[in-house]
């Protein structure tokens, strides 16, 4: 019943070898969709191609087969929908709080009054609204997310695309901020895909965890998450059935093993810069 | 570190700094007459002072200075426009980069001074072959900064605009230009003492004004107190120069965290 939001056909991407030889295949025939106003999340270990997944279906590069559809539109290059956000906060150390929010609406050319409106609504929200003129350096790593997060919404996309947004903070403000997304994404009724390394982000935020393989990227299992309060991730932390879900995820992604393997493997090697 | 101690230490460096000058001074004035070192030698500071007078109501010291002015002035603006546009022009087109690189490289190898007879060859004894050494030796230190800051633009940052479709010219003047700033006022504050360097060095080859004409004029009389006055006024304008970018430099960059006193320096 629900309209899907955001769909894979059988996308495989190629890149060229590094040595300039043959081809490396980083994912290969993935298909999945994601429904209006769910969260799915995509776990796999480093290098599976979750990120490349991302920017195919950011319309920032092209799948060398297969597609991505939003709103059941080919996605064939950026476009208003979706919008990104990454672990890292991408805000522009020369712009305010305020303005870093409007970067999105001001180059969609939105009226001046327009974006004012919507960045002091977001920063209240977030609870920022005091640091709207302040710069990006005087925030703490945890206000600089938010605002990232401010900013992706300020262009009102049907889909968030969102890859590994609270790796780089602490625990704590991790959590803060997982609970600041789920509680946002529900207001609103916002569509993402969520790409992360940490389980429980994946099992507390999310409708659906989609586990890939190594690569080439595949998706091997998926798992519905079927706690409630997906707005409140702190309570499904303390529901007795997380951790069963957390322990179902860590035997899919035979942890163990990866985790022998990621002491030699260098990071993120298949996944081109973005 | 509290902000106390760090206010403590800066009153306690500038102290020192002006008793070192004192000392300076002073062992000026006296060391020389001390040490047996005759005056045309090292004139003594009451003799340089003097004849900075002199120079001053004589030798037309105010003119000479502000020709030199006007030609550091225009070689480093122009040069540093230049720099930068040549920068931003390379550095979005790694192709022309590529292809331009190695004739980029035996330029900035080759002693930008050197230049200064050749250019006196073709444009006489005016301001314009002094200029010129100016903007040449500005060049390139603005544009290798500018380049290389186009060229390090984080990609996940032009990616984020892309995503928003931002047109080409968008992602220049809202991503590109704004992040090449501050590696820009790096290149302009080495330009501006450089700058110096170009025109003194190309109005000691030739001409009869500025003050590197009054540096030669001075040797050829063995008036080593206005070789000394040409070089203390020199240093005051490159000084004056290197101090008016940091000025520009601190409006610009004023989102960027404050740095220490040495950072500024």
């Amino acid at each position: 019943m629900a309209v899907v939001r955001l769909e894979y056909r059988n996308v495989t991407m190629r890149f060229a070898d590094a040595k300039g030889g043959g081809a490396l295949t980083a994912v290969r025939g993935v298909s999945f969709s994601v429904r209006d106003a769910e969260v799915v999340s995509l776990i796999g270990p480093t290098g599976c191609g979750k990120s490349t997944l991302l920017n195919i279906g950011s319309g920032l590069v092209a799948p060398s087969e297969g597609a991505a559809f939003v709103d059941g539109q080919r996605v064939a290059g950026p476009n208003a929908q979706v919008a990104f956000m990454l672990q890292k906060d991408l805000l522009l150390p020369w712009r305010t709080v305020a303005e870093n929010v409007m970067f999105g609406v001001e180059i969609q050319g939105l009226p001046p009054k327009e974006r004012k409106r919507r960045a002091a609504t977001l920063l209240a929200n977030f609870k920022l609204a005091e640091f709207s003129a302040h710069y990006p350096h005087q925030l703490s790593g945890g206000m600089r997310q938010r605002v990232a997060l401010a900013r992706t919404l300020a262009v009102d996309p049907h889909v968030l695309l969102l890859d590994e947004p609270f790796s780089a903070v602490d625990a704590q403000t991790r959590m803060i901020l997982q609970h600041d997304l789920a509680q946002t994404l529900k207001q609103a009724n916002k569509t993402a895909l969520l790409i992360t390394h940490d389980l429980a982000e994946a099992v507390t935020l999310s409708n659906r965890v989609l586990v890939m393989s190594r690569r080439p990227g595949t998706i091997i299992d998926e798992i519905a998450i079927e706690l409630p309060q997906r707005d409140n991730p702190m309570a499904r932390r303390r529901d007795a059935r997380f951790g069963d879900y957390v322990a179902q995820l860590m035997d899919r992604l035979d942890i163990a093993h990866v985790a022998l393997e990621a002491d030699v493997a260098p990071e993120r090697e298949a996944e081109p810069a973005r | 570190m509290t902000n106390g101690t760090q206010t403590a230490r800066v009153r306690r460096g500038a102290v020192a700094s002006v008793a070192l000058l004192v000392v300076f001074l002073a062992a000026w004035q006296w060391g020389p007459g001390l040490l047996g070192i005759p005056s045309f030698i090292v004139p003594p500071l009451s003799s340089v002072a003097a004849e900075f007078v002199r120079a001053w109501q004589v030798y037309h010291l105010p003119l000479h200075t502000g020709v030199t002015v006007a030609e550091v002035l225009a070689g480093f603006i122009l040069g540093s426009l230049l720099g930068a546009l040549v920068g931003y022009l390379l550095g979005m087109s790694p192709t022309a980069e590529l292809a331009l690189s190695p004739y980029i490289l035996a330029l900035q190898i080759a002693p930008k001074v050197a230049f200064a007879p050749l250019f006196i060859l073709w444009m006489g004894f005016t301001v314009y072959p002094k200029i010129l050494v100016a903007i040449l030796i500005v060049f390139f230190p603005v544009m290798v900064n500018v380049l290389t800051a186009v060229r390090n633009v984080d990609p996940d940052l032009i990616n984020l605009a892309r995503a928003f479709k931002a047109s080409r010219a968008q992602i220049f003047w809202r991503i590109e230009f704004p992040s090449s700033m501050p590696p820009m006022f790096a290149g302009l504050r080495i330009g501006s003492t450089l700058a110096v360097v170009g025109v003194v060095v190309g109005e000691l080859v030739g001409g009869n004004l500025g003050l590197g004409y009054l540096l030669t004029f001075g040797e050829g009389q063995a008036n080593t107190p206005m070789v000394f006055v040409s070089i203390v006024m020199l240093t005051l304008v490159g000084g004056i120069a290197y101090v008016a970018v940091i000025v520009v430099e601190r409006r610009v960059l004023h989102y960027l965290p404050a740095r220490g006193v040495a950072g500024s320096l």
